[in-house]
């Protein structure tokens, strides 16, 4: 007698069911939509639900569903090329205040939703869209914690009366002092070991001490840059209303950034790669300007230029900067009809802002773009130029350019206007950059990938009937070769696919082309189980052992084998999944859960299945295999 | 419906040194075209210059697919992207790139379009890689390891070493002719080789487990008796594995489509060398390497015991 008891079926039955379920909503898919909300003392009410009605409806652009949300609106599309569109539209027409962004809503029905049964998510292959992988510069992120350590050493030395001759950074990243006398020397060293931790100091000759910065410092900066740039870059991503986006860290100087469904690449890498910030300088009028152009800019000055490449004074200090501004907006000076950006200030910036500024009504303040690039050097044919360490060569140039320079007319406080600024779009995207904040570190694009929306499609269809041709085939060929058996082995097969999909969809796994091909390996693993199972079954027969004994030895001794040669393969996932990265883990993650859902579909399923039509019958004579 | 009613044995291994040979040869012939060839790293591995140029009206990605092609550009990678006017063009990395090579193709084409002009231009280093190789070398390492550890503690070391032997075989092999026709190796055909491996791990062990109960079940007989009936055992359900696997990859390289072209092929390839790899490979290996009964069922013995 073959028979399991019955709160084992009712508990394999009960798995099937949920995967089914939870495997539903890949059928249905996703909605292209558009999500419009209120961003600053707008509302929206049915009114607003009515004027995007009728602004899709003039433009004669289909929708599917308009909704109000908890936030604001969605409006659901058939096609992703109108949910552009549409985007476009609604944000030019429906007036300032709304805010809107691309956005992917599940078409399955509200109960699956409910029951939070949520579709794979689809990878860039079948989906289409723009992988950028990203280096942040490292050596940057350093020499910008270096400058700021020395600018506070020289507070630091001031404050304690600890004259110094000389405190430089120099190219290589030593921060190098040179003092009077020796007892200045020991004292600035004994309060670099006190304050300065970050930094290892060694003593030189002529009262010099040279420091670097110490590796456990370093790499705390590292990390540090790394995580500024991960927020800021997710910001400025959420700026460009891209829906599920993909923003991670990959390995310890890089970062992945995917946009699904993203056409324009080139503002796509414009807003990604900018380390674009604001400071704000005091203009020096009482040095000319004519002398220092000819001879020098005196001590604690600089000479920048502006838009047109006139040459403007300013002093070395700077206010206050972007890391100070809170909010930035780009509108037009309904006055002038010229591009503006509003800026506000938190506290900081608008205490220094407000001191500043009564003090010097009449005097001239400059607001400065500052811009670190960095890109490959390259010869005249474009091939970049490898240092003597093989590596290729960096440089890193800095943009400073004076945005405008007005005379201060009265105290200001929190928040003021910018103009000047070249275009609108100029403007949008400087007020898009001030409000996602600075980059920590610059970074560079060293790899990028882009997929067509309609490759994607095709992948998709292909990838899809490519699995069930070949799933079909091999239930006709079990069918055919195993006959009941092979029946029940393929509907146990089926219950697979169906519990691995329950699975990845749970767990909003990325479904890519490598996982799809992980998902076809599986299929063959899980069939191999079976035909284990069904190969010792018949060997049992051929021993002249009754069809009920053989359905159970078969099962007992074929299972040993199955887990032996599924855990050899467990653990080749899992070491693939610990080191690979991108589609390789992808990969080891559906073959891992392949196999844990195939060993149940093999043993518990088909076993199942065949005491349900074997197991009763006390004289059983025959079973088909 | 049977395929395999054998009544007697086969004595696989009395053909051992010759099928090990035969594998040998392959291996060899792998080798050298790996060294000598090379893999036909694609654009993932590379780096390679993308174009993307705008046309005045929708334009087929096929027909400039056909237009560089016979102008010297063989892989040439061409899609819509955005509209149907827009089309994105990948280069493999070759003596001109980056701009210098956008502004050649954009004058071929632009001969037959006109009115086409260049959007955006990038180049992708091959830093990255360079670094997924060192990154595959490194898994493939601790696959290896992990494999070695655990087949040590459920059977014996001698099968460790069989099953690696043959796995590092098959996944060589695939390499081997990948490089030798030259055909674009991808991070797809990088997870199909994977797949291989797992595969192949997966179809040695079945054969393995067999032996390793012979061995308990068959009081007499030399070890390559013993080995002949696992293998003869074992042997309809390794044809019928591989068979009905091989249904699945054969419908994804002929429906696939170009994108999954590479990892059918490479797990078309995988599943017929792990095959001859798992049954006249790593069995021969175990028994050369003086596998005996005792090996096995002293150590059963042993377990037994409290």
């Amino acid at each position: 007698m073959n028979q399991y008891p019955w709160w084992k079926n009712a508990l394999i039955g009960l798995v099937v069911v949920l995967g089914l379920i939870y495997a539903l909503p890949n059928l249905y898919g996703d909605n292209p939509a558009v999500d419009i909300q209120a961003a600053h003392g707008a509302l929206v009410n049915r009114a607003t639900v009515a004027k995007i009605r009728g602004l899709l409806a003039a433009a004669r652009l289909p929708y599917k569903r308009i909704n109000r949300t908890a936030k604001g609106v969605q409006v659901r599309f058939r096609r992703a090329g109108v949910q552009m569109r549409a985007r476009d539209l609604i944000g030019q027409k429906l007036g300032p205040g709304f805010h809107t962004a691309l956005a992917l809503a599940p078409a399955a029905p509200s109960w699956l939703r409910a029951l939070g049964a949520r579709p794979m998510y689809l990878g860039l292959d079948l989906r289409g869209g723009v992988h950028f992988l990203l280096r942040v510069d490292m050596h940057a992120a350093l020499h910008k914690a270096l400058v700021e350590d020395l600018r506070g050493l020289r507070r630091a030395l001031r404050h304690h009366h600890i004259r110094y001759r000389e405190a430089r950074l120099s190219k290589a990243g030593v921060v190098e002092l040179r003092f009077r006398n020796a007892a200045q020397a020991h004292e600035a060293r004994r309060l670099m070991a006190q304050q300065f931790t970050d930094l290892a100091v060694t003593s030189g000759p002529h009262h010099a001490l040279r420091a670097v910065m110490t590796p456990a410092a370093m790499a705390a900066r590292q990390h540090y840059a790394l995580e500024q740039n991960l927020t800021a870059l997710r910001r400025r991503v959420n700026e460009l209303g891209v829906a599920a986006p993909v923003i991670q860290q990959e390995g310890r100087s890089r970062i992945i950034v995917e946009l699904p469904g993203v056409e324009d690449i080139a503002r796509a890498k414009e807003i990604l790669g900018r380390t674009a910030t604001l400071e704000i300088h005091m203009v020096d009028s009482k040095n000319s300007l004519a002398s220092a152009v000819s001879s020098g800019a005196p001590p604690g000055t600089r000479i920048y230029y502006d838009r047109h490449g006139q040459p403007i004074l300013l002093y070395d200090r700077v206010l206050y900067s972007g890391d100070d501004i809170t909010n930035a907006s780009a509108s037009v000076d309904p006055q002038s009809g010229q591009p503006v950006v509003n800026i506000t200030l938190n506290g900081r910036g608008a205490a220094i802002n407000a001191r500043v500024t009564r003090h010097n009504v009449g005097q001239r303040m400059a607001v400065v773009y500052v811009e670190v690039q960095s890109h490959l050097k390259r010869n005249d044919q474009g091939i970049p130029i490898r240092g003597p360490n093989g590596r290729r060569v960096r440089v890193t140039n800095k943009i400073e350019r004076v945005i405008t320079a007005p005379v201060i007319r009265e105290a200001l406080g929190g928040s003021f206007q910018i103009s000047g600024i070249g275009s609108v779009r100029q403007a949008r995207n400087l007020a898009l950059l001030l409000r996602a904040g600075a980059l920590a570190a610059p970074v560079s694009i060293i790899a990028e990938r882009t997929v067509g929306p309609s490759l994607g499609a095709a992948n998709i269809t292909r990838g899809f009937y490519a699995t069930l041709i070949g799933f079909l085939a091999i239930a006709v060929f079990m069918a055919v070769y195993y006959r009941a058996f092979g029946v029940l082995a393929a509907i146990a097969l089926a219950s697979n696919v169906v519990l691995l999909v329950a699975v990845l969809s749970v767990l909003q796994a990325t479904l890519t082309l490598p996982g799809i091909a992980g998902i076809a390996l599986t299929v063959g693993m899980a069939i191999d189980a079976n035909v284990l199972i069904f190969e010792r079954i018949r060997e049992e027969l051929r021993n002249k052992n009754s069809p009920q004994a053989a359905i159970a030895t078969g099962f007992d001794k074929a299972m040993g084998t199955i887990v032996d040669s599924n855990m050899t393969t467990f653990i080749a996932g899992l070491a693939l999944f610990w080191l690979g990265s991108g589609s390789v883990r992808g990969f080891a993650i559906t073959l891992c859960l392949g196999i844990l859902t195939s060993l149940f579909s093999a043993i518990l399923v088909t076993r199942a299945l065949v005491n349900a039509v074997y197991g009763r019958r006390r004289r059983l004579a025959h079973v088909g295999i | 419906m049977e395929f395999f009613r054998i009544k007697r044995d086969l004595p696989f291994m009395r053909y051992a040194r010759t099928t090990v040979f035969a594998s040998l040869v392959l291996f060899a012939v792998a080798v050298a075209a790996l060294i000598t060839r090379g893999l036909n790293l694609n654009v993932d591995f590379t780096g390679g210059t993308v174009i993307e140029l705008q046309f005045k009206a929708a334009t087929p990605p096929s027909a400039i697919r056909r237009l560089l092609i016979t102008h010297h550009y063989r892989h040439a990678r061409v899609e819509n992207y955005g509209t149907a006017s827009k089309v994105l063009i990948r280069l493999p990395t070759r003596a001109t790139k980056g701009k210098a090579l956008a502004v050649r193709v954009l004058r071929l084409v632009s001969a037959h379009y006109p009115g086409a002009s260049l959007r955006s231009v990038e180049y992708v280093g091959p830093e990255v890689g360079s670094e997924l190789a060192d990154q595959g070398a490194l898994a493939l390492l601790f696959v290896a390891l992990g494999i070695t550890i655990y087949l040590t503690l459920r059977f014996e070391w001698r099968f460790a070493v069989g099953a690696i032997v043959a796995t590092i075989h098959d996944v060589v092999i695939v390499l081997g002719i990948f490089a030798l026709f030259h055909i674009s190796f991808s991070l797809t055909v990088l997870a199909a080789v994977l797949a291989v491996l797992g595969y192949s791990v997966n179809d040695t062990v079945v054969v393995f487990d067999r032996i390793r109960e012979n061995f308990r079940r068959m009081r007499t007989g030399t070890t390559s008796e013993v080995i002949d009936s696992a293998i003869t055992r074992t042997l309809s359900r390794t044809v019928m594995t591989h068979l009905l696997t091989q249904m699945m990859v054969l419908s994804m390289l002929f429906l696939g489509g170009p994108v999954l072209f590479g990892f059918a092929l490479a797990m078309t390839i995988g599943i017929v060398v792990g095959t001859y790899g798992s049954v006249l490979v790593a069995s021969p290996i175990v028994m050369w390497l003086g596998l005996k009964r005792e090996d096995l069922v002293a150590r059963k013995a042993a377990t037994e015991r409290p």
